[in-house]
């Protein structure tokens, strides 16, 4: 899966999330959480969502890795492969 | 039976936090004693005597409390609907016009702007315009969400800001009846979540009362797949070894590492011996008697244009059980029609609450407690003559419930409605996989109990270690 796929499934699962948001002009280097009304529930529900989906598990200390869309890439691609 | 989690009790917490383990695909089931949802925010009809046919009664629902305007972020009410994954439109919110707070020599106006509130403290009690503003500024500075935080006296910090006692009574009144489980004071962390709640966010109505909200969190548990079954009271729960392990039903027993209660700290400890061997959570005093008036026509905006008064008839407030049945010297009057719109066709419908004393209605033999019902009533009835003036509306139907009702129906010891003063705030017990979740972990009313459900479920069924 590429890292533009990978960048679409975070962005998809956000959209479900917060459907009030728009995506479609984030800074993929800025932290989401500045950018986005996102709280730490959220944030719970971004990692839910990918274990739903994608049978993807983030642990609790891999948390702060999802801070920006860049970061989430390059963390979540390996586990996509 | 094995499930991932159990949920005791489909008041608002249960829902939530069973709409929230489901969604993520946990097997999970409710558990409740009553044949329908909603505990103490439920709802019941009762015959029209006069009429003939059926009226429809909500139980609470004065007020839905934290209002925001649609598209407003990061309010407990836009968590709230994140969480559950609801559309803020759903809820049909009709925002109240302002209440008042109603004191001898002085009356407060509040409503869902709050500048409103800060200029009738400013223009009422010139004096205290600083003080009221670093007060605000403490209040808007508070983590009230940190769970790790201790009690303090409000009163306490009240004085050290606020020098006028008046004042004091008068910002505490609504706070305390709206959800205090301490006499004559409260936390201060639920103080500010109050003061947040009311003050700076406000009240709005869900357009068909609290049917449109059970009815919206009974569908998403449906479409995600939660199970609930009602008229299926818990016995009690199973440990073993210092660990919960399942519920009693009967003769049935359904296990899950996980047990989510909402029935109250001591209502929870009743039911289980090895919690009841650690701890013995005080029952909480505070309950209430409500009159409901149906009348002819809705009363003229020219007698009364506000949503809910909050009256004393003197410059103290006292909030503590009724020492003789109920106490008429403070009432919580609420006007479901002065939700917007303002329309003035129809009936219209008063409710009043009281101050009440579980134990001495608790004695009272059947037709003594029928009379000393229609006394509330009349006591009621009258406070309403009193505040508006002009009041000449005629009574179709009146209902009041006691505090054995209120026990009756939703099985909280003494029918205490903000529960326990020990409070489980990381809704952590001595037992591991059991946890409070709803008004004993803390956080009550429709909104606070179901961001209870919520981020109990979170912490613990979606989290935690158990799960
Ligand atoms: C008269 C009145 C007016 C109110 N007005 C308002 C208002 O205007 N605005 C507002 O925000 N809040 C209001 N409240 C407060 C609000 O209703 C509560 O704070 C909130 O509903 C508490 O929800 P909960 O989930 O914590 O508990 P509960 O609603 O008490 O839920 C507990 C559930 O557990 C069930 N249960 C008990 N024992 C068992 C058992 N052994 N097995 C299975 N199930 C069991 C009960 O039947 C109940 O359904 C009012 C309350 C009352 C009584």
């Amino acid at each position: 899966m590429t890292a533009a796929n990978v960048r679409q499934i975070v962005l998809d699962i956000i959209s479900d999330i917060a459907p009030d948001e728009d995506v479609s002009t984030l800074d993929d280097s800025k932290s989401l959480r500045e950018q986005l009304d996102l709280d730490s529930m959220d944030f719970l529900d971004i990692v839910m969502e990918l274990r739903k989906r994608h049978k993807v598990e983030v642990p609790q200390e891999d948390y702060p890795k999802l801070a920006t869309l860049e970061s989430c890439v390059s963390y979540l691609s390996p586990k996509f492969a | 039976m094995k499930y991932d989690a159990i949920v005791i009790g489909a008041g608002m917490s249960g829902l939530a936090a069973g709409i929230r383990l489901a969604m993520f695909d946990k097997k999970v089931v409710i558990l409740e004693k009553h044949s329908i949802p909603g505990g103490l925010n439920s709802y019941y009809q009762r015959k029209n005597f006069d009429k003939g046919g059926i009226r429809q009664f909500d139980v609470g629902l004065h007020a839905l409390t934290n209002f925001i305007k649609k598209g407003e972020k990061g309010k407990p009410f836009s968590k709230l609907l994140k969480q559950l994954r609801l559309s803020y439109d759903d809820f049909k919110l009709c925002p109240q016009s302002y209440s008042k707070i109603l004191f001898p020599d002085y009356s407060l106006s509040f409503s869902n702007e709050f500048e409103l509130l800060q200029n009738e403290v400013m223009e009422k009690f010139p004096r205290e315009k600083d003080n009221f503003m670093k007060l605000v500024t403490r209040v808007r500075d508070f983590n009230e969400l940190d769970l790790t935080i201790s009690y303090s006296s409000s009163r306490e910090v009240l004085r050290e800001i606020i020098q006028d006692e008046v004042l004091i009574e008068m910002i505490l009144c609504p706070l305390l009846i709206y959800g205090s489980a301490w006499e004559d004071d409260m936390d201060f962390a639920q103080f500010v979540i109050m003061f947040k709640s009311l003050y700076f966010e406000g009240f709005s109505r869900p357009e068909g009362g609290v049917r449109t909200i059970i009815t919206l969190l009974m569908e998403k548990l449906k479409s995600v797949g939660g199970e609930i079954r009602f008229k299926t009271p818990v016995s009690e729960i199973i440990t073993q070894d210092g660990k919960a392990i399942g519920v009693k039903i009967g003769d049935e027993e359904i296990h899950a590492p996980v047990i989510l209660s909402s029935i109250g700290l001591p209502e929870t400890a009743k039911i289980t011996q090895a919690l009841h061997e650690k701890m013995n959570p005080p029952i909480g005093a505070m309950t209430f008697l409500e009159s409901i008036f149906v009348l002819d026509k809705k009363i003229p905006l020219e007698k009364n244009d506000s949503t809910i008064i909050f009256y004393n008839d003197s410059s103290k407030y006292t909030y503590r059980p009724a020492q003789n049945f109920f106490d008429p010297s403070s009432a919580v009057i609420c006007f479901p029609d002065n939700y917007e719109p303002l329309v003035r066709e129809g009936e219209g419908v008063v409710r009043i609450t009281y101050m009440a004393n579980y134990s001495q209605w608790k004695e009272l033999p059947r037709p003594q407690y029928e009379e000393k019902k229609a006394e509330v009533a009349e006591s009621a009835l009258h406070l309403l003559k009193k505040v508006i003036t002009g009041f000449d509306e005629k009574v179709l139907f009146k209902d009041v419930f006691s505090p054995t009702t209120i026990e009756r129906y939703t099985w909280h010891l003494d029918g205490t409605v903000y529960g326990s003063t020990e409070k489980s705030r990381d809704g952590r017990t001595p037992i591991q996989g059991l946890f409070i979740i709803g008004t004993d972990q803390g956080f009550l009313g429709i909104v606070g109990s179901l961001l209870s459900g919520i981020s109990m479920a979170n912490l613990h069924g979606l989290m935690g270690a158990e799960a």
